[in-house]
């Protein structure tokens, strides 16, 4: 699960990490007291961020009044014409894709005099099953870029499974950052802290860029990435209750409140699977067959006639849905129920009458497969049937091309 | 021969008595796997499915020699199952179970390889070695015994390759359900080993799908050490980056863990390669000239 960086910050700062100070808000005049207030305490130049949920925001300009997404303010009326240039706009950063987000709350924050800038990130190392805790003295800039062009100017620490970040690993990472004196001692004091934290809130990931000194020599994150482990938010009902749900897609999070494991995509050809891999072999078969997957959706292995008329419903509610492919592999759940749940939930008048102009090709293999054929075949709906992966791509191909 | 289970397994159903383990037990029993009894802490002494029923893991390996576990324990409490199966002693320890968090698994990982013990999954559908013993819950009717060994992260999508293999007259040696999850016990290279190493598997389907790097390590090995013939077929050709596609693991981040790095990977390492799931089989069949 995403966050945003105000709601990053504010975890990071009841861990003891130290971040500049901010106040979120979601209007004009809420902007223009935040300034006031940042003012009062000593600040003398403000940030003004953008909050959605994808990164490159700095560089990123929005539609309408092409404002950046990060930007600095030296009084409070500028903050107030940097609020209102962004606020109900809507961003294109490089992780957004061209349709943007749109922005409705904003971080204004202290603006901090940099001297250094670094990289931090924690997540999990997949290769050794241990979380790696990662620094670069090229802060900034995009990681990824480092790591392919760079990979020797980032040095990494992995945590022993079970235990916090020792003090000997911390301080390695701050040696590597090249660090000093005061500076050295705060980087880390904030490492540690902030592993802690990683470790407190099962995120997935922690994300510092950049990391920076400043001129008198603190240590502050400047920026915060935070995703969660979605398995381990049943513990933690404080942290799952900082989801915006207005930054996710309309049919995924109805898809949610049917417990269906679904997610948007671009094409024309909808489809209806059980089990994630099968799911995914599924959208590369539509591909293959000329098609695009307008979706990834997993009824998981049940597939009764409750889970497949609520797919139907999502899948339709996409308009550029132009055929969809239905593929089962009934194991314990037998082909022939499947089958009879499909021709129900095709039978249900919202259903039929959205389906009219839409051809189903349904596969059904495994146990039962060839009643299960019948039972379409005879049901006198608007279905084709198959039966082998292959002829049900033929099938697809065919429906694109009609 | 086999790997991981077979004649001599002697299986230990954790979270025994609950809905899902009584089922898949019925389905264990019934497929002719040598279940020995199950766990359920509190329900020590009593009988379920006309088999013993012990308070501890412990009780089952002294009580009963059982040298297997299998968790349908719900995700909050499964990675104490793994534990607790691997200080008990058990050797190969299958965990079924969807949804644990990752902080649990890197734990759990760490104590049962400081074990020795074997851990496959979690969130898998399990193993089997057709006509021996079916350990997790893949339908057992679809599986025959021959030469092919088979790996994947998935189910589903395994019982499709099982059943293009099967319908080509290709039997399978044991089919791995290595599971979805970033963190598993098995990853596909230690899973190449074992089957590399069986007399009886005379060839390797390994199924993959996107995130990680765990097939470009596997096909690294390949190149090195196997000399069997291997299919493989690689998920998510056309997955957005950025997504978790179903399984935990299953997300391309920062530009890694593509189908299509993985498919090169494994094609440079002289690996058969499916472009399409639909000829898993036939390619097989084709590959060993029958």
């Amino acid at each position: 699960m995403n966050i945003h960086e105000y709601q990053a910050k504010e975890i990071l700062k009841q861990h003891g990490v130290a971040v500049p100070d901010g106040i979120a808000v979601f209007t004009v005049d809420e902007a223009v007291a935040a300034a006031e207030k940042l003012k009062a305490n000593g600040a003398s130049l403000f940030v003004v961020k953008a909050q959605i949920h994808a990164g490159g925001r700095g560089k990123g300009r929005t539609k309408k009044n092409n404002a950046k997404g990060v930007i600095l303010a030296k009084t409070v009326e500028e903050v107030k014409a940097a609020a209102e240039s962004l606020l109900n706009d809507v961003l294109v950063t490089i992780q957004t894709g061209e349709e943007g987000k749109l922005v409705q709350r904003l971080y204004v924050t202290d603006g901090v005099d940099i001297d250094k800038e670094f990289y931090l990130g924690i997540t999990l190392d997949r290769a050794t099953s241990k979380n790696v805790i990662m620094v670069s003295t090229e802060g900034g800039v995009e990681i990824e870029k480092v790591a392919e062009e760079t990979p020797e100017k980032i040095v990494k620490e992995w945590v022993v499974p079970g235990h916090p970040i020792h003090p000997s690993q911390a301080r390695r990472l701050a040696f590597a950052l090249g660090l000093e004196g005061n500076a050295f001692k705060q980087a880390v004091k904030l490492i540690i802290s902030l592993y802690k934290a990683f470790d407190a809130t099962d995120a997935s990931i922690f994300e510092i860029n950049p990391l920076v000194q400043t001129p008198s020599g603190d240590v502050i994150a400047l920026d915060a990435k935070i995703n969660f482990d979605e398995n381990a938010l049943y513990r933690h009902p404080e942290l799952a209750a900082l989801r915006d749900e207005s930054e996710e897609n309309e049919f995924e999070l109805e898809a949610g409140k049917y417990n269906l494991n679904y997610i948007k995509l671009d094409g024309n050809v909808g489809c209806m699977v059980n089990g994630a891999g099968l799911a995914m072999a599924t959208m590369d078969i539509i591909k293959l067959a000329g098609g695009q997957p307008a979706n990834f959706l997993d009824v998981g292995g049940g597939a009764n006639v409750e889970t497949v008329k609520n797919g139907f419903k999502i899948i339709l509610k996409d308009p550029a849905v132009k055929a969809i492919l239905i593929n089962i592999f009934g194991g314990i759940v037998r082909c022939d129920r499947v089958a009879n749940g499909i021709v129900q939930a095709v039978a249900d008048p919202e259903i039929a009458e959205k389906v009219k102009n839409v051809p189903i090709i349904v596969r059904l293999q495994g146990t039962n497969a060839e009643e299960a054929k019948v039972i379409i075949d005879n049901s006198g709906l608007n279905v084709v049937s198959a039966v082998l992966l292959k002829e049900a791509a033929e099938e697809v191909t065919n429906a694109i091309a009609s | 021969m086999s790997v991981l289970v077979g004649k001599d397994t002697r299986l230990v159903v954790q979270g025994f008595t609950g809905k899902e383990g009584s089922f898949h037990a019925e389905q264990m029993i019934e497929y002719g796997t040598p279940v020995i009894g199950g766990v359920t802490p509190g329900k020590g002494g009593t009988r379920h499915l006309d088999r013993p029923v012990f308070n501890t893991v412990a009780d089952a390996v002294a009580q009963e020699g059982a040298n297997t576990s299998v968790i349908f324990v719900p995700p909050a409490f499964a990675s104490d199952a793994i534990i607790e199966s691997a200080l008990a002693g058990i050797k190969v320890i299958i965990c079924i179970t969807e949804g644990i968090p990752v902080k649990d698994m890197i734990v759990a990982k760490d104590v049962v390889n400081r074990t020795g013990a074997t851990l496959i999954g979690p969130n898998c559908p399990g193993v089997i070695t057709p006509g021996e013993a079916k350990v997790g819950i893949m339908p057992g009717n679809i599986f025959t015994p021959g030469p092919i060994g088979l790996i994947s992260r998935s189910g589903t999508l395994t019982y499709e390759a099982v059943d293009q293999l099967s319908k080509a007259g290709l039997g399978q040696t044991t089919a791995i359900g290595i599971g979805g999850d970033p963190v598993i016990g098995t990853t596909h290279t230690d899973a190449v080993k074992l089957l590399n190493e069986d007399p009886d598997t005379e060839a390797i389907m390994l199924i993959g799908e996107i995130g990680g790097t765990a097939e470009e390590e596997a096909a690294a090995y390949i190149k090195e050490h196997v000399s069997k013939p291997v299919v493989a077929f690689i998920a998510g050709q056309t997955a957005p980056p950025g997504r978790r596609m179903g399984h935990a693991g299953a997300i391309v981040s920062g530009g890694k863990g593509t189908a299509e790095d993985k498919m090169k990977a494994l094609a440079a390492a002289g690996i058969t390669v499916c472009e399409s799931p639909a000829v898993m089989g036939e390619t097989m069949k084709s590959l060993l000239g029958r």
